[in-house]
């Protein structure tokens, strides 16, 4: 569980959050949703440590996160892991070098007990047999599922997955989703998602926390997201013609 | 800017004081520097090769032009060749190109990954990636940098022979009694000192240019531009430092 309070962040005169407080919970799928520009970006890299933020305080379950030694805070690394936009793997190593290269770095296992690991994660990612390749001859999807195995192979307590969805098809991109829920709920991570993709908001949000102008305009999960009357979350997941008629249809109106 | 001079210096030994701190896993940046031995070292040899026999050839042929009827003896062809060699052009010649070569790409390597997010997904990692990233790179320069050096000199008098002896320029007995008369041991040290001191510059610069890149593409090609640029610049002021300092 992470629990963030009253986290601000100002680049300059332009408060970016404006304190932000909520919870993301252990074995659930906790979505951070906004507008382009809202501040999500932001929000994740505050929570893992890439930006400072101007006040206010986060817990990884009891441990406060900001003022953490530097011993301390490389050992709560290495519980954490992220899946990037871009999906930020290595281009000189292969696949499997790439998922193999946490373990290298901050583990001192058998060869034999890394090839291990390292083939359950692309197994569980379904990419067993392109471990031989490079970043650059696999697709975007492909790309995306070795770095989620890279990201699981220290069996992280936390993930934190920053727009998984972007680039890819819709088919591709529920593959994606479901894979992380599933790796979520499997081994009960605390997984935060930075999306504005509608069907991961309708399919894994497990815990919702809009953003919208720096502030947090409303929590909660999927189930409540189309019962909610809040104009901010109902402006934002049917921005789309096509959907508010489909809503609309849905409702009657 | 005054301030942004120091402001920057203070950056860039600020981040050296974090390259040069102790590696997470000793055998991951063995890896490394290997990796990059080989990028630096092995993918440069032709190129240095090359510049070198050039530069032995030119030399010799524009001093046996000058040397022409008068005074001096010919066989001062290939004591010049040498000592222009070992003192100056292999040490500075081989620098400025390298800087040319393996500092832009140093930049761009780097910058790429910072642009690619490489870097924030090593930080996450616990990583410190300034280390991971500088310090293999400086080692491996520093050990096969004074090497190609090296190389450049032995070619460089080579070229000189080539252009010289065949051509009947000079005899082969003159040529080579030039190359063994009046050695200065010195004068290798000379050239190790500016050698591992350039390497250093150009593989430090280089990184520090490629390390703090934000922005796109534009930002990364004036970083790599940046690295060649101030490298060169800083080789030739440590060059005449060096000058200064062990030929008084």
């Amino acid at each position: 569980m992470i629990r963030i309070e009253q986290i601000k962040k100002s680049f300059g005169d332009v408060d970016v959050l404006k304190g932000i407080s909520h919870t993301f919970e252990a074995g659930k799928t906790n979505l951070i949703i906004g507008k382009s520009g809202a501040g999500k970006t932001v929000m994740l890299k505050i929570l893992v440590g890439l930006f400072p933020p101007t006040s206010g305080r986060i817990f990884y379950d009891d441990t406060d996160f900001i003022g953490l030694e530097k011993k301390q805070l490389r050992d709560l690394r290495m519980r954490v892991g992220m899946l990037f936009q871009g999906s930020a793997l290595f281009d000189s190593m292969t696949v499997e070098e790439n998922v193999r290269f946490p373990l290298d770095m901050f583990t001192n296992h058998t060869k034999q007990e890394k090839d291990k690991r390292v083939d359950y994660c692309l197994d569980r990612v379904g990419l067993k047999n392109a471990n031989k390749k490079y970043p650059s001859e696999i697709s975007g999807g492909m790309q995306k599922r070795v770095g989620i195995a890279r990201s699981i192979v220290l069996n992280p307590t936390y993930l934190f997955c920053d727009e998984p969805n972007s680039g890819l098809d819709p088919r591709t991109a529920l593959v994606i989703d479901e894979l992380i829920k599933d790796i979520t709920v499997e081994n009960n991570i605390t997984t935060v998602i930075n999306t504005h993709d509608m069907n991961s908001v309708m399919e894994i949000g497990d815990n919702i926390a809009l953003l919208h102008l720096g502030e947090l305009a409303w929590a909660g999960n999927k189930d409540e997201v189309l019962e909610s009357d809040n104009d901010i979350l109902q402006d934002f997941i049917f921005a789309s013609p096509f959907l508010k008629r489909l809503r609309n249809k849905a409702m009657g109106i | 800017m005054k301030s942004n001079i120091f402001f920057s210096f203070g950056k860039y030994i600020g981040l050296l004081g974090q390259a040069f701190s102790k590696p997470e896993k000793f055998s991951m940046y063995w890896k490394e520097t290997l990796r990059q031995m080989d990028g630096i070292g092995v993918g440069s040899v032709v190129i240095v090769a090359l510049i070198a026999i050039f530069m032995g050839a030119v030399a010799a042929l524009q001093f046996a032009y000058q040397l022409d009827g008068q005074l001096i003896p010919m066989y001062y062809i290939g004591y010049i060749v040498r000592d222009l060699a070992i003192i100056e052009s292999a040490p500075t010649i081989t620098c400025l190109v390298l800087a040319g070569k393996v500092g832009s790409n140093i930049a761009a390597e780097i910058g790429g990954m910072r642009q690619k997010e490489h870097i924030d997904a090593m930080e996450i990692m616990g990583i410190n990636t300034a280390s991971y990233l500088i310090l293999p790179k400086t080692i491996a320069g520093l050990f096969v940098i004074p090497f190609l050096v090296t190389l450049a000199a032995a070619i460089a008098i080579l070229g000189g022979y080539l252009a010289t002896v065949p051509t009947g320029t000079i005899s082969d007995v003159d040529y080579i009694r030039g190359v063994r008369a009046y050695f200065v041991e010195y004068n290798v040290l000379m050239m190790y000192v500016k050698a591992y001191t350039f390497s250093f510059i150009l593989v430090t610069v280089s990184c520090f240019q490629g390390y703090y890149v934000q922005g796109g593409s534009i930002e990364l090609g004036k970083a790599s531009t940046n690295a060649v640029v101030y490298s060169n610049i800083l080789i030739l002021l440590a060059d005449y430092l060096i000058a200064v300092i062990l030929t008084v």
